[in-house]
């Protein structure tokens, strides 16, 4: 018997190119599109855009990192919040702006992650909701910078790099938002297939399993939640530059939950999910909405119970399922 | 020395009603290992219900609660019967998700039925007066929450720790697998419990009016109260709920009272650290002790 | 450091759980390469001992040293980077992921690379190219692609051991491999065992007996916590005492 080696050759394969890559062109492509033909829609897409940027943060979060929360609109409205203020007190450069509520949102998840993470569970998911709490509670009561209740208004925003006004049709905020989305969906998409993707991944599923391969469990669940709420706390900053008000509402529990709810409804752990779920939820709202109010409620909260009853995998996960049906099967396994 | 026997009475009285709906949560909670976020759905419907009865069709008051205990009880039974069940073997999310979703359902029904606007409080005229008590005159409506929540707090727990049911339910809190291999039927115990705990809430939800006030998102935005109160005191544990309710009841009271400029800030604070401090509640269960 | 002084030694180990005492003063030395198998009736506290030398528990007193330095305080990951490395009796493998996955995290993280988080391709597919080596080193290499979870229960059993060997340890605690596998098939597991690397110091806890006395050098038996005795195979199945509390057992 030849006992094992430990020194496996060390030719790597290399990446092949595969024609369905392409498909990753697709939503860019219909972003870049709807630019010019969707005249008076702009508001709406940039809206959309936003709340997809915010899907995705929670989606590296719960999704690939399996942190169960319930306070993601704690970081979006920090960096709401923060854009906002430091627009109008220190410097209203966009990009700047952008910058410091990312690290500001950034920090608050590492900090509060540190605090929290050692717990699971029922727990987690109470500190998750108690740190929103606490946010929304400081941000009410500390009128002289929030505005409080009122809001927080005159938000004045220079144009970005000099150049581009935020101009009425918010054809500006459009390309801006796009753009910003477009750079953190890139570094989401990287993180999640690097090592560290897939060791979060290992934590989700087992993290007595990564403890045991020496998995430092704690600390890479903090550096994930940090880079989610970074993420999240842009998302926010982009509502605060765009549609230049900061409300209470968001750091509201509604929040926290809506955007769970854009992301199950498109589907977890494919970052395209987030992009469906977002769309879909906001054009529900803003049509239904028009009807009444609370007829959106309604459809977004049947089709949760429907989704979650029938289809684990949400929206994504049918369009899977009918690609591999035409496709023949077999091929399931293959998502990486 | 007044105002301190003031913020104990409407503290008491507040956590009174947090405790009568919670304690439902937090039994199903403890035992099927669901995150309902939907409990509070079901003490805005008996609120809705028996404000209803009362001015539309002029319901006495206790037969109008008693009613609305009654529709929130079989309400809660068909849900459980319908889309709780398959939920028993998911994951949180699902869990998280499904129940946000019911709230939805009900949000948006409950406006379709009676309208957007906040409820009026149904106080009948007999608890709507000044009763002296000795240092100061005291609302009877405050005290009635007491009287009701105390003796409520009675029954549950002669249900809990003196009758087979409740026997039979405490071992299954605290070892469900055992539980079953003993051949309970954990199932039907399943519905039992959670009818008794959504008929809890919607009769909290309706006596409770005049401190939690009717509107249509009341089901989320109390429903941090409600877990707090489950958290706080050990999912699961009913001496702990009764515990916690009181407590955040006088807490946030006396936080208001005292300290306006903070609100409920002091409150989420301290319910941050303690759990920090014993992550499964001041009074857990001995299956997570 | 002398290449004679032990990998692994254990001095004075002792836990509590309350008034149980269930792992009392165990002294134990791992040579390298050493083949020690671990035997002990049930309730011997083997998996205690287990869980204390790769820190899942915390022992109340006693040192354990794996090459000349003191890891008792240390925490499992670290003890995973000193070498110390286990299997799992019940299986805790990445169920959703592919067999080939399960073994690249662990590449990644013995690597370093785990902290990544921008740099996926070539270094992913070298951990992944990796794992493929030891799965088929194990004779599983064809079911590199399948999910954990659609893989029959022997191959998990491999895989597991795959995983353990793809951190190159020092020391790789084995426990129960051979659980719940068909006596039948026992030998694949065997072979296996035979074939890890000779400077690999091993500790294989196991009931199947056929398993440990072919595979081991010399046997530890564990009785209530402590050690009873350390010897070669052959004069443990000759000791009285080992057969009056382990295998009479059995014959009866």
């Amino acid at each position: 018997m030849t006992p094992i080696t430990q020194n496996p050759p060390a030719a790597v394969p290399a990446q092949s190119f595969r024609p369905s890559m392409l498909w990753h062109a697709l939503p860019w492509a219909l972003a870049i599109g709807i630019y010019f033909i969707a005249d008076g829609y702009h508001g709406l897409g940039t809206n959309i855009m936003i709340w997809i940027l915010f899907a995705v943060s929670l989606d590296l979060a719960l999704g690939y990192g399996g942190i169960i929360t319930l306070g993601h609109a704690a970081f979006f409205g920090a960096g709401a919040y923060c854009a906002g203020i430091f627009a109008i007190h220190v410097n209203n450069d966009p990009l700047l702006g952008l910058l410091v509520a990312t690290l500001f949102a950034g920090l608050l998840g590492f900090i509060t992650g540190m605090l929290i993470l050692h717990t699971r569970g029922e727990t987690l998911l109470m500190l998750t909701l108690a740190i929103a709490a606490l946010l929304y509670e400081a941000a009410n009561h500390a009128r002289w910078l929030t505005g409080g209740d009122d809001g927080l208004s005159g938000i004045r925003v220079a144009p970005v790099l000099g150049l581009f006004r935020f101009d009425l049709w918010g054809k500006t905020a459009y390309l801006y938002t796009l753009s910003v989305l477009f750079v953190w969906f890139v570094i989401a998409f990287f993180v999640v297939r690097s090592p560290f993707g897939r060791s979060l991944d290992g934590i989700r599923q087992n993290a007595k399993r990564m403890r045991a391969i020496g998995t430092p469990v704690w600390w890479r669940l903090v550096a994930m939640y940090a880079l989610s709420a970074a993420m999240a706390g842009t998302a926010g900053a982009l509502m605060a530059q765009t549609t230049r008000i900061v409300g209470l509402s968001s750091l509201e529990l509604l929040t926290s939950g809506v955007v769970a709810v854009m992301l199950v409804l498109g589907g977890e752990r494919r970052l395209y999910g987030a992009f469906i779920g977002a769309t879909i939820y906001v054009i529900v709202q803003d049509l239904a909405g028009a009807i009444s109010p609370f007829i959106w409620m309604f459809v977004i909260g049947f089709l949760l119970i429907v989704i979650v009853l029938f289809f684990e995998g949400g929206l994504m996960g049918i369009i899977d399922d009918v690609v591999n049906r035409l496709k023949g099967r077999g091929r399931k396994d293959q998502r990486s | 020395m007044t105002q301190f026997l003031t913020i104990l009475l409407d503290g008491t009285s507040y956590g009174m009603v947090l405790f009568i709906i919670s304690v439902g949560l937090t039994v199903t909670m403890g035992l099927m290992r669901v995150v309902n976020l939907a409990h509070g759905a079901f003490a805005m419907i008996g609120g809705y219900i028996a404000t209803v009865l009362v001015l539309k069709l002029g319901v006495p008051f206790l037969l109008a609660t008693v009613l609305a205990a009654i529709a929130a009880g079989i309400l809660g039974g068909l849900a459980e019967i319908t889309v709780y069940r398959p939920l028993y073997r998911k994951g949180e999310l699902p869990q998280v998700l499904l129940t946000i979703g019911l709230c939805f359902v009900a949000i948006a029904a409950l406006t379709f039925f009676v309208g957007p606007t906040p409820l009026p409080a149904i106080v009948p005229a007999w608890l709507d007066q000044m009763v002296d008590i000795g240092f100061r005159l005291y609302p009877a409506y405050r005290l009635f929450l007491i009287v009701v929540g105390g003796l409520l707090a009675f029954i549950v727990w002669l249900i809990i720790e003196r009758s087979l049911f409740g026997a039979r339910l405490r071992a299954a809190v605290d070892d469900p697998q055992m539980a079953r291999s003993v051949g309970m039927d954990v199932s039907r115990m399943f519905t039992i419990t959670f009818v008794g705990g959504c008929a809890l809430a919607g009769f909290g939800g309706a006596v409770g009016a005049g401190v939690l006030p009717l509107e249509p998102f009341y089901a989320l935005r109390y429903l941090v109260y409600f877990l707090i109160v489950v958290a706080v005191g050990g999912m699961g544990s009913f001496r702990g709920s009764l515990v916690a309710a009181l407590a955040i009841g006088i807490i946030d009271t006396a936080g208001r009272y005292t300290v306006p400029q903070f609100g409920g800030f002091l409150l989420y604070l301290l319910v941050f650290a303690l759990l920090l401090w014993r992550p499964n509640g001041l009074l857990p269960p001995k299956s997570v002790a | 450091m002398s290449e004679a002084d032990p990998i692994l030694k254990v001095r004075g180990l002792c836990k509590n759980f309350g008034a149980l005492a269930v792992t009392q003063q165990v002294d134990l030395d791992l040579a390298r390469g050493a083949r020690i198998g671990l035997i002990g009736p049930n309730g011997a506290g083997k998996t205690t001992l287990v869980n204390l030398l790769t820190g899942m528990l915390s022992s109340d007193a006693g040192t354990i040293v794996v090459d000349g330095q003191n890891l008792e305080q240390a925490k499992p990951e670290t003890r995973v980077r000193h070498g110390l490395v286990r299997t799992h009796q019940i299986n805790t493998l990445l169920m959703e992921s592919n067999a080939r996955d399960n073994v690249a995290v662990a590449v990644a993280e013995r690597e370093n690379y785990a902290w990544r988080m921008l740099r996926f391709g070539r270094q992913w597919r070298a951990c992944q190219a990796e794992a493929q080596h030891y799965l088929e080193e194990m004779g599983i290499g064809h079911v590199g692609d399948r999910r954990v979870s659609q893989m029959p229960y022997g191959e998990q059993r491999l895989l597991e051991i795959a995983i353990g060997l793809s951190l190159k340890p020092r020391i790789l605690l084995l426990d129960e491999p051979a659980a719940g596998i068909p006596s039948t098939e026992a030998h694949v597991i065997h072979d296996a065992l035979e074939r890890l690397p000779r400077d690999i110091a091993i500790l294989l806890i196991e009931h199947d007996m056929d398993l440990v006395f072919k595979f081991a050098k010399e046997i530890v038996v564990l009785v209530m916590g402590r050690v009873l005795t350390r010897d070669v195979p052959a004069n443990i199945s000759a000791n009285a005492e080992v057969r009056s509390v382990y295998l009479g057992r059995s014959a009866v």
